[in-house]
């Protein structure tokens, strides 16, 4: 009866939430001349959420230190760049190198391609998988980083400048509809991520990450499930890697670097390593406070700040430390802080539900009622 | 039946278990006893398919299982309760009991009641996260686990390591109880005593080999053994 009763409070609670933020996006996009800042940074962070549940998924649930995030997303997205780009503009967009004829004409919408790079992920995943998985923490940490970089290379080779447009990258793919169709589609994916995690599947991928010794004796096959994880992980980035291609309309070698990795890896750790809520927050902080920093990156006079200073020495001065960079400068300071004082990230490794927050505020009243007591 | 002929177990260049050989009946407790490093857990784990033996047979009711992978030997319903515990920390006892299951397909409720039946404790603290549970919980814990793949033989390696004389008292009562139900018990232990006092057959191991067998009360009548495992020869 009351558990019933706690279903219904979670389920109605859930709806009023998706329907606010549903209510949101409209709103965004029926500004969307005003609002196409904000519309960037919920785009942005719902993309990198995707990016960091999938990472999440290998780090945080298998427990596998794969670095490779960057290297998937890069195939991602020229996969889904070249076969989205409208076919008129090829010629120009490729007048260096010529377009192989091949693939000249072909053009598919965006679900189709996604898939495609979901697969193609998928593959690569499995192949390098093989070797790979056979190593363990530091040394796989190596070998994934290093095949990010040879992606990086081969996609930049001037040999594949019919196909991947070399160091010219690809540009001019069609940006998304609406802010709809990128949320819904970051939305399907993370929703399969997490039916995934809290499936059989999921429950080995945590045995294996608490105790593998445990696992193995329980008869859960370490290197298939370990394999499972990363093909799933990889494919997902690469699905990532393609909706932040049509986000910034263009798919360059330079975006895929080392430090894209290191960026989503700072969302998993932040926002709580093993669980998929937490992996959202951290994405929308991250994504977000870069972006409210940037006041930050500007150069000011004091005369800027307090209107009275103007015409004075001092109002001619400069404000200390504030120019291009503090902002990141005060990001890592910021990041320092939180990492030590709340080293399991936001959310811990368990999920944020609403019995946890009734849990908390049922906490914190108890605590009220208490002091109150005492007095 | 399982019986175990021949068995040799390399390490490099170290030869853990130089050719043994023993059975355990159906429904009935074998148990091996011996010192550290005699090679008793390297058995149980060249059973379960968790190290190579180099050569050798472990035949299941006629079935050969060397060579075949840990997940076919689940498979034929034969489990090990590993040494040292290994519950998984994080997780809640439910789902710990879940992943003992998890080559499994059907139903999992009948079994999980058979588990909370033997050990009410678990039942009681199922949403507990197991790295929370004291040291004999978790040794309950980890043979219901290994229950709940729903064995025909089911062997322990070192269950009372660690644990309270009245907690090892329990485990063993759990350990006569499982048998009655009717699984297969074969047990690996440094406590000879308790041991040797719920056996039915018993082998004493050596550096590797077999040097003593009979039934459990024979084995606690022999001098030999009192003198090396049980302590008792002063008195």
């Amino acid at each position: 009866m009351k558990k019933k009763k706690v279903k219904t409070r979670n389920l109605v609670l859930t709806l009023i939430v998706l329907a606010l933020v549903i209510a949101y996006l409209a709103f965004l996009q029926a500004n969307s001349m005003q609002h196409s800042y904000a519309i960037t940074i919920v785009e942005r962070s719902c993309i990198y959420a995707v990016a960091a549940v999938s990472m999440n998924l290998i780090i945080g649930f298998t427990g596998q230190f794969s670095l490779g995030t960057a290297g998937f997303m890069c195939i991602g997205a020229y996969v889904t760049g070249i076969l989205t780009i409208p076919v008129d503009m090829r010629d120009q967009i490729y007048y260096l190198y010529g377009m192989a004829p091949w693939l000249h004409d072909v053009h598919l919408p965006l679900g189709v391609a996604l898939i495609i790079a979901f697969a193609l992920c998928a593959g690569i995943a499995y192949l390098i998988g093989w070797p790979i998985l056979r190593l363990k923490s530091d040394y796989l940490a190596i070998a994934t980083l290093g095949f990010s970089e040879i992606v990086r290379a081969v996609f930049g080779w001037d040999g594949l400048g019919p196909i991947t447009n070399a160091s010219y990258g690809v540009s001019n793919i069609p940006a998304f509809t609406s802010i709809f169709e990128c949320v819904a589609i970051c939305a399907v994916c993370i929703v399969i991520m997490g039916l995934l995690i809290h499936s059989s599947y999921g429950r080995a991928f945590k045995a294996i990450r608490d105790d593998d010794v445990a696992a193995e004796a329980m008869g859960i096959n370490l290197f298939r499930t370990k394999e499972l994880s990363f093909v799933i992980s990889s494919a997902f980035a690469g699905v990532a890697g393609g909706l932040l291609a049509v986000f910034m309309r263009s798919a360059v070698t330079s975006t895929f670097t080392v430090a894209l990795t290191y960026n989503i890896l700072l969302m998993v750790v932040l926002g709580g390593i093993g669980s998929v809520s937490g992996s959202i927050i951290g994405a929308f902080l991250v994504t977000g406070s870069q972006e409210w920093l940037r006041f930050l990156d500007k150069e000011y006079y004091w005369s800027d700040l307090f209107k009275n200073l103007a015409g004075t020495a001092f109002g001619g001065m400069k404000v200390p430390l504030l120019r291009n960079g503090f902002r990141m400068v005060i990001f890592s300071i910021l990041l320092m802080v939180v990492v030590l004082f709340w080293n399991h990230g936001i959310t811990g490794s368990k999920e944020v539900t609403w019995d946890r927050f009734a849990a908390f505020f049922a906490g914190r009243k108890r605590k009220k009622t208490a002091q109150e007591a005492k007095k | 039946m399982l019986e175990v002929s021949n068995l040799i177990i390399n390490y490099g260049g170290i030869q853990a278990v130089r050719g043994i050989s023993f059975e355990v009946p159906s429904g009935k407790i074998c148990t091996l006893v011996g010192a550290n490093g005699a090679g008793k857990s390297s058995t149980l784990r060249a059973i379960t398919g968790l190290v190579k033996a180099k050569s050798g047979s472990v035949k299941l009711d006629g079935l050969e299982l060397l060579g075949r992978k840990t997940e076919e030997i689940v498979r034929h319903k034969i489990t090990l309760v590993p040494e040292g515990r290994h519950v998984f920390p994080d997780q809640t006892v439910l789902e710990n009991l879940k992943i003992g299951a998890y080559l499994r397909k059907d139903d999992l409720e009948e079994s999980i009641q058979r588990v909370y039946g033997l050990f009410p404790r678990l039942k009681e603290r199922s949403w507990q996260q197991a790295g929370t549970l004291s040291g004999g919980e978790q040794q309950m814990l980890a043979v219901g686990r290994a229950l709940m793949a729903d064995p025909d033989v089911i062997m322990m390696d070192e269950p009372s390591l660690g644990l309270a004389p009245i907690v090892v008292q329990e485990i063993f009562d759990i350990i006569r109880k499982i048998n009655e139900q009717g699984c297969t018990v074969l047990l690996v232990e440094q406590n000879a005593n308790m041991a040797l006092h719920i056996a039915d057959y018993a082998y004493v191991m050596e550096n590797g080999k077999i040097t003593m067998q009979g039934t459990g009360h024979e084995l606690l009548e022999d001098p030999k053994v009192k003198a090396a495992y049980l302590g008792t020869t002063g008195r």
